[in-house]
């Protein structure tokens, strides 16, 4: 096995709470008087704790190492220290304790069209971004046409990008990103805007970056579908201190476990009139019923109910979810126009709630979670909850139980021919 | 609609669909100019840093077309959407000259030297706009681009350096204009410019720069941890025109000048009355500001190298 190309140990970050964290960062006058309060405790002698804040450890003896060519995936909740540690790999922040090596060029993105100019044209921002990821002058110029091609806003590449919609910002964005050729690639949740055909495309570009030259790549993502697909391994992060270690598969199903004591058959969701649209709050329940359920038979049926509140009306607004096994695999999609196409079109502004009824005998025995969001063509999730809710299924009849598979439908063996008589 | 559904099954196929052929076009170009690509291959080890830091030239090296790309975009956007577009950079320090010749020539009656006023007011507006529009520029630097510094590596220096830079450039349009009116006035007299003009302003402009940088540098890493010096700023700059001899005559200030050559951009605009318009200089007054200057600039260096690693933590 070769040398390993990424090296952390120990890895610390530590923040101080309302120094850092804080809205805004310390008044002048707070200082000043800090300093005197200190030099008053050198002259009478006084020797004071100093009075910080309370501290927090965004990350805490994390070590590991990722040998050349491993895709890894980062898994864990908000909070949980993933984009502080890709941060300290990226070399932007300073961790506090600890040592990281990287052995080769490292490429970061943790945004889309980082140094992107409102003012500047697709073609300057092309050169402008290029340039802030690391690429040379040279290598954008010979990648330019593929650039323009990946985008596909070839008409508008010398309109200022404050023109573009936020669907072409995001494509020109990411066809700069894709383009990188850094033997390391740092990924943060950058793939969650942007319409789901482009990320798909994206999505497609990294993993052939990585198969097809042995990249490395450290990867965040809240999409445990797009995470199981393009990891091989997985390192859970809780509370700043990794977990679990090891198969993608382990830890996705780790971090949805570890989580289901937050979860349950009923979540609701902070109200945030910043947000177009978002979910007020979703329930899983039986049919007829009025109280959250988690357990079901796969012979019954069960209601998801869901309630938007729409606050201006915006063409091309989706809500949707989808439904997700322990594994992070997505085994079921479903959106408001799937019973009625014309529905976004009569939608007006106010709080609408949908009852979805789950036909018995859809899905194979085990326990979901479901992801809930609010979309729209072109721009991106407007409100996007991962793992919010949970149901688990059970078969009830021994003979059916511990089948494998995604679905428990029962197929018509239909007998059309025997030898023997009945 | 049919964007639509093509996003929805798409959405659904992430999942489990190998995801292929659409993309296996773009793919096609493989690449084998890979070696040559990005940054140098290197190692990097991250660890804490504490104290004094060095300057890493050879970093600032390796990333210099990205300090090109800074300058070019504060330049490039600077006039759009303009009518008037570039010639503002004409029109900018003509007005100013007219404004500075009305109100402290005509209306103040300050000397001119024998020069007529708008040429010598002119020799220190040149430095002068240099000073304060990149002090101010690269003061506001580093808070004006925090998403910068959240979201990626690059030397942290090229910010404000970038910021001032711009100004050369302006000082160089300004300084076209300017050489014509001289070169008019000379005419007109049936004199001549003196030889040593060039090689004075050979000193003088990167000295400029030193001066800028010696307060813009530390005063942009100061505004990351308290937005106060953004408000503090623009007073500074002010107080600083009335100390430098930018529409007077150095030589009013009579005995006060060792006090006020520690003021910069002081004996540095009097050098270049002296380069441009061949008045007596001071050259007392040049050895003190030129020593603060490098002084300052040394310092500010080191504190934003020493601070830069909590820019981000703080922006």
């Amino acid at each position: 096995m070769s040398e390993a190309i990424i090296t952390a140990d120990r890895l610390g970050k530590r923040y101080i709470l309302g120094e850092h964290l804080g809205s805004s960062p310390p008044m002048l006058r707070e200082v000043v008087a800090h300093r005197l309060r200190e030099m008053r405790g050198l002259l009478t002698g006084v020797r004071r704790e100093k009075p910080r804040g309370e501290e927090f450890w965004a990350l805490k003896d994390v070590s590991f190492e990722v040998r050349p060519g491993e895709v890894v995936g980062l898994v864990g909740r908000n909070g949980a220290g993933k984009s502080t540690l890709l941060k300290v790999l990226s070399r932007i922040v300073d961790p506090t304790t600890g040592m990281a090596r990287l052995r080769g060029r490292v490429a970061s993105l943790l945004e889309v069209g980082t140094g992107f100019h409102q003012e500047l044209t697709g073609r300057e921002n092309i050169y402008m971004n290029g340039t802030i990821l690391g690429m040379r002058k040279a290598e954008i110029d010979r990648k330019f046409d593929a650039i323009v091609a990946f985008s596909e806003i070839e008409e508008f590449l010398d309109t200022p990008v404050k023109r573009y919609s936020s669907g072409m910002y995001v494509r020109l964005a990411f066809a700069v990103a894709a383009h990188l050729e850094p033997e390391i690639l740092i990924v943060d949740e950058v793939l969650a805007v942007g319409d789901a055909t482009f990320q798909k495309k994206c999505l497609g570009k990294m993993q052939d970056v990585a198969s097809g030259d042995g990249r490395t790549i450290l990867f965040v993502s809240h999409n445990m579908g797009a995470m199981a697909q393009l990891c091989d391994r997985g390192i859970l992060l809780e509370h700043g201190r990794i977990t679990a270690d090891g198969p993608v598969r382990n830890a996705i199903e780790k971090y949805l476990q570890a989580n289901a004591d937050h979860r349950s058959a009923r979540a609701t969701f902070p109200i945030d009139p910043s947000k177009a649209s978002q979910v007020i709050s979703m329930e899983i329940r039986p049919v007829g019923g009025d109280k959250p359920t988690v357990q079901y038979s796969c012979d019954e049926s069960f209601v998801v109910r869901v309630e938007y509140e729409i606050r201006s009306q915006v063409g091309g607004t989706r809500f949707w979810f989808t439904v997700l096994n322990l594994e992070g695999i997505r085994v079921f999609f479903s959106e408001f126009r799937d019973a009625d196409s014309e529905i976004s079109t009569r939608l007006k502004p106010g709080r609408h709630t949908f009852e979805i009824t789950f036909p018995p005998r859809l899905l194979a025995e085990g326990t979901y979670v479901i992801d809930v969001a609010v979309d729209r063509e072109f721009v991106g999730l407007i409100d996007h909850h991962a793992n919010c809710c949970e149901f688990t299924l059970r078969d009830m009849i021994p003979q059916r139980t511990d089948r494998p598979g995604f679905f428990s439908t029962l197929l018509p063996w239909k007998l059309v021919d025997t030898t023997a008589a009945l | 609609m049919s964007t639509n559904t093509e996003a929805t099954t798409a959405a659904v196929e992430l999942a489990d669909s190998p995801l292929v052929s659409s993309i296996a076009n773009i793919n096609n170009e493989k690449h084998d100019y890979s070696r040559e690509s990005s940054r140098e291959a290197s190692e990097v080890v991250i660890r804490p840093r504490t104290g004094w830091i060095a300057i890493d030239w050879r970093e600032m090296w390796t990333y210099r077309e990205l300090f090109y790309y800074l300058v070019m975009r504060d330049v490039s956007v600077r006039y759009k959407q303009t009518v008037l577009g570039p010639a503002w950079a004409v029109i900018q320090p003509l007005l100013t000259m007219i404004i500075f010749t009305v109100i402290f020539g005509r209306g103040l009656e300050i000397p001119s030297e024998g020069f007529p006023y708008p040429i010598f007011v002119f020799a220190g507006l040149l430095p002068w706009t240099l000073f304060s529009q990149g002090l101010s520029a690269s003061a506001l630097s580093l808070v004006n681009q925090q998403q910068l510094l959240t979201k990626v590596y690059f030397p942290r220096l090229f910010v404000p350096v970038a910021s001032a830079c711009v100004f050369l450039i302006d000082m160089a349009v300004s300084a076209g204009i300017y050489a014509v009116l001289f070169l008019f006035f000379h005419a007109t007299q049936g004199t001549s410019p003196s030889w040593w003009t060039l090689p004075m302003l050979a000193y003088l402009v990167p000295m400029t720069m030193v001066a800028t940088l010696g307060m813009g540098l530390a005063l942009a890493a100061l505004t990351v941890f308290y937005r106060d010096f953004k408000h503090l700023v623009p007073f500074l700059v002010q107080i600083l025109m009335y100390v430098s001899p930018v529409f007077y005559p150095a030589r009013l200030v009579k005995d006060w000048w060792p006090i006020l050559a520690l003021n910069p951009m002081f004996g540095i605009i009097d050098g270049y009355r002296y380069a441009i318009l061949g008045l007596p200089c001071n050259p007392g007054a040049l050895a003190i500001s030129s020593a603060t200057a490098v002084g300052m600039f040394l310092f500010s260096l080191f504190y934003f190298r020493k601070t830069e690693r909590q820019f981000a933590d703080f922006a």
